[in-house]
Order: structure tokens, then sequence, then C-alpha cells
């Protein structure tokens, strides 16, 4: 795959299918990464041709589901920035928990890793009762893994060592039961969690959270369609809410970002009133 | 001569040593950006380039996904993304799965380089322990770009250059006390 083979016109000609045929609109994706990926699964798929790989993204819909699981980037971990759930556990989610009821949106939640971690916090700093996480994404594959709460065990050691350096104190295997090379993680962390599919790109605001997490989904994005999630996340964010983001990613260009403050420390912002 | 629009290094183990001889000799005035690729451990960020900074008085800075590439600067890929380049000459960072066992990956790099300043692009591999590199600049070679290595003989860990060598028709061959001036003389 030394040579791109695949032309901007041809990407343009099939973002413009996916568009007509499914409504999934990836045309203010980084084209850069999203040529990659198609390029990938078009090698990967040994494709004849690229009219009959276009023909059969439009044709078939087992196979557009393929396209989709493989296009988007679900590379994800638990504890993710061990410094970065440092600071949700220490700042952010204490002064959540004076409000009755806490809501929070993770967006791009892929396989859930995220949603799991931040049940955990929660559990650990007694508000899971009374929180509710809604976990979404646009790629309903993804959404079943989720739900089913497995892991692969291999990764446990690298995850419980990520838990630790965010200031976790439990023992993390007291958290999943291993099942051959799966760890299930408990079922009462996941009952907090509501997965749902969920496009940023054509979807609306669904609801009012304190905090909302997007992280290492604006990076795909080209300027303009992240100024308009990013207006998604402020439609959706109550007063004194939180937004956290990658930590390479930014609001700092967004014309709301007046209203916010960021937290010295991390990709964190706080919705002012 | 061709026009050089970019150059991205690439390098791995024993390729810091290089950058840190290399830097101080370059002129401040260079026409084109330097784009550094270097595996490194998660979690060491901002090390490389405050490290880079002590050495030249070009502009050097870890690179901001959706930032403008700008002439004259030294970017530094920061560790755990993929860094591409754009059409409209701006970064995007991926942290998609890992590519030689890297992320940054040096392959990613210089094959979206490639397409973007194909004739106008320069790519150096230096001193390293896997191929990743290689293939990028298989890419680079195939859109008219010229493809430089640190000579093998004069690398720490002298793998990765020695792979390009054997796999894709170099266009020089470099040892570090040479590679300043060649690199000025692009400009």
């Amino acid at each position: 795959m030394e040579v791109t083979v695949i032309t901007e016109e041809q990407i343009d000609a099939l973002l413009a299918d996916l568009l007509e045929r499914y409504g999934y609109d990836f045309t203010g994706y980084s084209k850069a990464s999203l040529k990659r990926r198609i390029q990938r699964l078009y090698s990967l798929d040994k494709a004849l041709s690229f009219a009959e790989f276009r023909f059969k993204i439009a044709n078939e819909p087992l196979y557009f589901k393929r396209f989709v699981e493989q296009i988007t980037v679900n590379v994800t971990e638990m504890f993710r920035d061990p410094t970065f759930f440092k600071t949700l556990r220490n700042e952010v989610l204490p002064k959540l928990g004076t409000y009755p009821l806490i809501r929070i949106w993770i967006a791009g939640c892929s396989t859930g890793e995220e949603a799991y971690s931040m049940c955990i916090l929660l559990q650990e700093l007694g508000l899971l009762q009374k929180s509710l996480v809604y976990a979404t994404d646009l790629n309903p594959a993804v959404l079943e893994k989720a739900a089913q709460g497995f892991f692969g065990l291999s990764q446990m050691k690298q995850y419980s060592e990520n838990y630790i350096q965010s200031g976790g104190s439990k023992e993390f295997s007291s958290y999943y039961t291993a099942k051959y090379s799966l760890a299930k993680f408990n079922d009462d962390l996941r009952s907090k969690i509501i997965f749902s599919t969920h496009n940023l790109v054509s979807d609306r605001s669904f609801n009012e959270f304190q905090l909302i997490l997007c992280r290492n989904v604006l990076i795909y994005f080209d300027r303009d369609l992240q100024n308009k999630v990013i207006g998604l996340f402020d439609d959706s964010l109550e007063e004194l809410g939180y937004l956290a983001l990658g930590s390479k990613e930014t609001m700092e260009f967004s014309g709301v970002s007046k209203r916010y403050r960021r937290l010295p420390s991390d990709k964190i912002w706080r919705k002012m009133n | 001569m061709k026009t050089c629009e970019a150059l991205v290094i690439g390098g791995s183990a024993g390729s810091l040593d290089v950058l840190l001889k290399v830097l101080p000799d370059l002129r401040p005035d260079l026409s084109f950006p330097i784009i550094i690729v270097i595996h490194r451990k998660h979690g060491a960020d901002s090390l490389l380039p405050d490290l880079l900074k002590g050495r030249t008085t070009l502009n050097v800075k870890e690179v901001e996904e959706k930032e403008h590439i700008l002439a004259g600067t030294i970017y530094v890929a920061p560790s755990d993304y993929h860094l591409l380049i754009e059409q409209d000459r701006t970064f995007s960072l991926d942290s998609s799965e890992k590519i030689n066992y890297s992320r940054p990956s040096i392959d990613v790099t210089f094959q979206t380089a490639a397409e973007i300043y194909q004739d106008k692009l320069v790519c150096m591999l230096l001193s390293g322990s896997n191929a990743d590199g290689v293939n990028g600049l298989k890419a680079v070679k195939a859109y008219g770009g010229r493809a430089l290595i640190q000579n093998p003989a004069d690398a720490q860990v002298p793998y990765m250059p020695a792979q390009a060598a054997q796999n894709v028709v170099i266009d020089a061959s470099l040892n570090i006390e040479d590679t300043a001036e060649f690199i000025n003389l692009l400009s």
C-alpha cells in the first residue's frame, strides 16, 4: 500500500453515496485519516476495483456495516491518560456530587472502556447510585460489545496500572471476573450506563448534562465540523457543567469558548454563567 | 535542482543524538518546515520539543491538530498519535492502531506527506531498530520525492536505515557531520 490508488474524486463519490443511501455524513471528516482508513479496508478486502468496492458498499447493507466498523477508529483503553482521570476523581466529580442526579454523556464511547472507567470512579466516590452515564457511538457494533462488559484479560495489567496512576487504591481485579481470556466487568457498574447510537454529525442534543466526555473523536473531524459538534455540546451542557476533550484537542477556536473556563491542568472546560 | 517544500525526519533508537548534533548547524532562515517523527514512550510529552529548543534558534513546537504548517518551523509529532498531512497543508492526528508496533508511525507521516508534497518532499530516516519508515520511503520515491538515510555505518542502531537502503533507491546516505549542510542546501 505504498502508493494510494484511490483518488480524492473517488472518495468524494463514495461519501456522496453514503450520505444518499444511508444518511451517514462523512464529508466533514479529516481527509487524510479517512482516506487512509478507506485505503486500508480496500486493500484488506482485496476489492477488484474501486467501482466494485463502491457498488458493494452502496448496495449491500451488511458490507456497509463492515465499512463503518472498519473506517471508524475504535482504539481506546480504560483510564487512558491517567492524570485526566485523576482530575475527574479529585476535582470534577466531587463538584457534581452536590446534584441530586448526575447526568454524564460519553460521546464516541466506542467499545465502552471509558464508560466503565467512569462508573468505577463514581462508585468509589459513592455517586454511582444517583448517576446516569449515556454512552453513545455512531457504530452499533461497538455498542453491542460495550454493553456486554467483556474486555480482554491480557489488557488488565495495563488498565490496572492506569487505574493506580489515576489515583485508584482498590484491587483493580475486584471489578471483574476472569472468564477464559476475558474479563467480565461487574453488573452493578453496567447498571447505570445507557448505551445508544448517536451520530455527532447529524443527530441533535438529546438531554442536558453536567459532564460531557468526547476524547479523541474531534481529531477525525475538520474545523467546521468540530465547531458544529462543540455547538452541540454547548447546547447539551448545563451551566457550570464540564466538557472534556482528548489530550490534543481544543475548543478554543470555537465561538462559544469565551463562555468557558479551562481547568489549568487538563483539556477540561467549565461552562460559566 | 528540485525545490523542497517540506522535510520529514523519522527515527527511533539512537536518533535523538543525531538531531541534537544536526540542529545547531541549521540555517535560521530555512525556507521549508521540518517535521520530526520519533518513536518515544507515551507520557514523555513536551520533553522532546524542549530538548530540541535548546539546540536551535528555529521555532520548535509539538504539533497541534489542524495547525497550519509553516516554513522555518520544526514540528515534533506528539507521542501516542499518528501524524498526517492534509491537502490544505495542515496537520491531522489519528489515534488508530499502532503500525510497526509504533504510534506515531513514520510510515504514516511519510506516506501522507508523499501524497501532498509529491516531488517537493524530502524524507530522511535515521538510526533505529525496526523497519518503520521503509514503506513510507517507497511511497516518497513513487511520488517523485527524495529519500535520504543516515549512513548505517554512522548510526547507533543501523537496522532502520540499512533496511531502507536495501529496499528503496536512496538519494543520499549521510553522515551526521554532513547532514546539517545537506539540509541547508535544500533551502
